[in-house]
């Protein structure tokens, strides 16, 4: 019953393959002449110091908090459009309130700068 | 395909109408000006208005809908009101707070708009799945309620009450997948019908209604599990205090007795004895360390504590059918007398509250009754009144109590109660001492909203302890349907 | 041997594999990281079991959108190295406890089953179907229609609280 989805197992692979090619391709035909001030991380920049981490500031929390809600809310669209013919207008009628509802929250979040940086 | 027909939407509709109401005041609130937030609070009252005005005309209708998700009867009709006047009175003290604090925000409103009509939602849920989703969505506006002044001090309180609320609320999952298990169904009628057609595990069902205790008990702030009140309630603003300490109390409660009642009549010989201890080692604990508190706000939710056993003392005998509906409405009465009183002294602290965390230690008040004779008059009657002292409704409420607790042969739980009842004067009455018998040079805000609800529920725990009758008839059909 | 039992052999040793990672991890983003691969390879546990909604969940909600969030929280408090000696002293007993009466319990059941005339039945084939997933739709959106629209609310007010906690009302005195 896998075999459903070996279409998607078949994606899956293709796009590591791909993404192996890729650097592979580059490694065998680049050309290559490392020296210490190349593989500098800021080769003509100052001296990098610190730790490589760092604290990143709290406005990407709230951007991860809208995009789970979001993500929520997606999550609800994949029954729906797979059932979508059975359901008919009564359940088009049903998603529109629900974006509808979320849609009052993105236009509140962009009035109130939740996705400006400044 | 069944489409909602038109009973559905009128089963539900006092809290579609505060939903919707709720959205479209998110959108309006975008155009209001920072300096007129003024209006914004207006539109939320006139939103609970309006639904309170439904709602009102809703008494005495009984429908089901949704799938018999949702239920209109006596029972949730009475909660519903209730729970909007809290939502008034809700804004009516925030109004002038917030601006004295600086802290005016639209969102303040709205979120409490949700908050109520999560509350709403709790009395009407008849499907754990509503329960859960309605205890999500009246805690969800708390929590963010309580850190919104942005001070040290609220934020804790907003985080503390968030880890512990999610906690509680994992208890409610945790129970209603139990249930399901036993029973296959989350419909309270149909969990009823499967245990009683004895097709369950017993033990699965009733460790899943444990778990709902256990979850709800985290709600009303009910001992054992009422760690985070103290501190939630003195570190968030007062006027979201005075709010919750209310309207989430009414709605655990409501939502136990319509969960217990109707899906767990049959779990009741094994539920009664933790009912009557939780009941017990609430107004034991809460009254105890209420005592040793100077703050006013730790004083305060100490007492919310023990007014949590004092109810509780309500759902012990809802098992026994001759006594049941006679103490649900003692309890409804109860909720009532305790919110009148409730948002009352709150108003008076907020009255005396200054920046900083000033004016909320107990010794503050001295000297109030010769300043401010009227306000000094109103605590005592507050205070008066969650003693269970005439005449007061506090009184009455706690004689109807006692007497369902008798009538149900629990003798002993009447007994902790009315001597614990005798321990609270103490600490009750040390503000009036304060008031009455110590100098001091005490300053007060006067602000019309604070000052016309003080003075309304001043007015009305005396007045209402005269005619009791009437209420208690009132909650009493509501239980009957 | 069929198919199916070779593939959630595989996807066990993975599964256990990624779980020690994440446990053992010095680095809290590594651990992360493990833990989204361990996410991945239940998602196929339970496509193997017949339960695509739940798979397609896993994966946008706990392996997109959860983790997402772990990892902000991780770098938002510089929590990526942590000193051991910042864990609880009671922690690691208590922990080992908890795992002791979990596997003890798993053990006897497994073992109850074993004796018992109940055989563990790989679920029916037709299960894993879009049929599956339409009929759950089907109850959704029936059915369920209340609890799923106040769904949306209740996001709806999870965002005011996100924005409400994190940003300052503009022009307002702070």
């Amino acid at each position: 019953m896998l075999l459903e989805y070996i279409a998607i197992g078949v994606m899956i692979l293709v796009a590591t393959l791909i993404a192996f090619i890729a650097i592979g391709l580059g490694g065998l035909f680049g050309p290559k002449k490392p020296s210490a001030e190349k593989d500098t991380p800021y080769e003509s920049g100052m001296n990098p110091y610190g730790e490589g981490t760092r604290r990143m500031p709290v406005r990407f929390y709230l951007v991860a908090v809208l995009f789970i809600l979001f993500d929520i809310e997606v999550v609800f669209f994949l029954p729906w459009a797979i059932a979508f013919r059975q359901l008919g207008l009564f359940g088009l009628l049903e998603m529109v309130i629900f974006i509808v509802i979320l849609l009052i929250g993105y236009v509140y979040a962009w009035k109130k700068g939740a996705l400006e940086w400044e | 395909m069944t489409t909602p027909t038109y009973t559905d939407f009128y089963t539900l509709l006092p809290y579609l109408i505060l939903t919707v109401w709720a959205c479209v005041l998110l959108l309006v609130d975008l155009f209001i000006p920072v300096g007129r937030k003024g209006i914004t609070a207006f539109l939320a009252a006139l939103g609970i208005a309006v639904t309170l005005g439904f709602s009102i005309t809703q008494i005495g209708a009984e429908s089901v809908g949704f799938s018999s998700m949702v239920a209109l009867d006596g029972f949730s009709t009475f909660a519903n009101i209730l729970l909007l006047s809290s939502g008034l009175f809700g804004i009516a003290l925030a109004y002038g707070y917030t601006q004295r604090f600086n802290m005016v925000r639209g969102e303040y409103y709205i979120l409490l708009l949700f908050s109520v009509s999560g509350m709403m939602l709790m009395a009407q849920a008849n499907d754990l799945i509503i329960v859960f989703l309605a205890l999500e969505l009246l805690s969800i506006p708390l929590y963010v309620l309580s850190a919104i002044s942005r001070k040290l001090t609220s934020e804790e309180s907003g985080v503390k009450y968030f880890l512990l609320g999610a906690f509680a609320s994992g208890f409610v999952v945790y129970g209603t997948a139990l249930i399901f298990g036993a029973t296959g169904s989350t419909n309270l009628a149909a969990i009823f019908a499967q245990a009683a057609a004895g097709v369950t595990s017993g033990l699965l069902l009733t460790i899943g209604a444990a778990l709902l205790l256990v979850g709800f008990g985290f709600k009303v702030a009910a001992a054992p599990f009422h760690m985070w009140t103290p501190d939630v309630y003195q570190g968030a603003p007062t006027s979201v205090t005075a709010f919750m300490a209310a309207g989430a109390k009414i709605a655990g409660f409501v939502a136990l007795f319509r969960v217990f009642a109707t899906a767990f009549p049959s779990l009741a010989p094994e539920l009664t004895t933790i009912l009557w201890a939780l009941s017990a080692v609430t107004m034991i604990l809460g009254n105890l360390t209420a005592i040793s508190q100077t703050n006013i706000k730790r004083m305060l939710a100490y007492s919310a504590i023990a007014h949590a056993g004092y109810i509780l003392m309500a759902f012990v005998p809802y098992g026994n059918a001759k006594v049941a509906p006679t103490a649900i409405a003692a309890g409804l009465f109860y909720l009532v007398a305790y919110a009148v009183s409730n948002f009352g002294s709150w108003g008076v602290v907020i009255a005396l509250e200054k920046a900083e965390g000033k004016g909320l230690e107990i010794e503050d008040y001295a000297g109030l009754a010769k300043k401010y004779p009227a306000l000094a008059a109103a605590m005592t009657v507050f205070m008066l009144s969650l003693i269970g002292f005439p005449p007061t409704l506090g009184m009455v409420g706690k004689f109807y109590l006692f007497r369902s607790a008798l009538a149900g042969g629990f003798p002993g739980l009447a007994l902790i109660g009315l001597v614990t009842s005798l321990l609270s004067a103490y600490y009750y009455l040390r503000v009036v001492v304060n008031m009455y018998m110590k100098e001091g040079d005490p300053e007060i805000e006067r602000e019309p909203w604070l000052a016309l609800t003080t003075g309304f529920t001043a007015i009305a725990t005396v007045v209402v302890s005269f005619v009791p009758q009437f209420l208690f008839m009132l909650a009493y059909t509501a239980v009957m349907r | 041997m069929n198919s199916e039992l070779i593939v959630f052999l595989v996807l066990s040793l993975v599964a256990i594999a990624t779980a020690l990672g994440m446990l053992f991890s010095k680095n809290a983003v590594y651990s992360a990281l493990f833990l989204v691969l361990n996410f991945v390879t239940v998602a196929v546990f339970y496509l193997l079991l017949g339960a695509p909604f739940l798979a397609m969940s896993q994966i946008t909600v706990y392996a997109g959108a959860i983790m997402v969030l772990f990892l902000f929280v991780i770098m938002l408090l510089g929590a990526e190295n942590l000193k051991p000696s910042n864990a609880l002293p009671w922690q690691k007993p208590l922990a080992i406890l908890l795992s002791v009466i979990l596997g003890v319990e798993a053990t006897y059941l497994l073992l109850a089953r074993a004796r018992s005339s109940l055989s563990v039945t790989s679920p029916d084939a037709a299960l894993n179907t879009m049929d599956s997933l339409r009929n759950m739709a089907e109850t959704l959106f029936s059915q369920f229609l209340l609890p799923f629209e106040i769904t949306s609310i209740l996001l709806l007010v999870a965002m005011v609280g996100a924005v409400v906690l994190t940003r300052a009302e503009k022009g307002a005195a702070k």
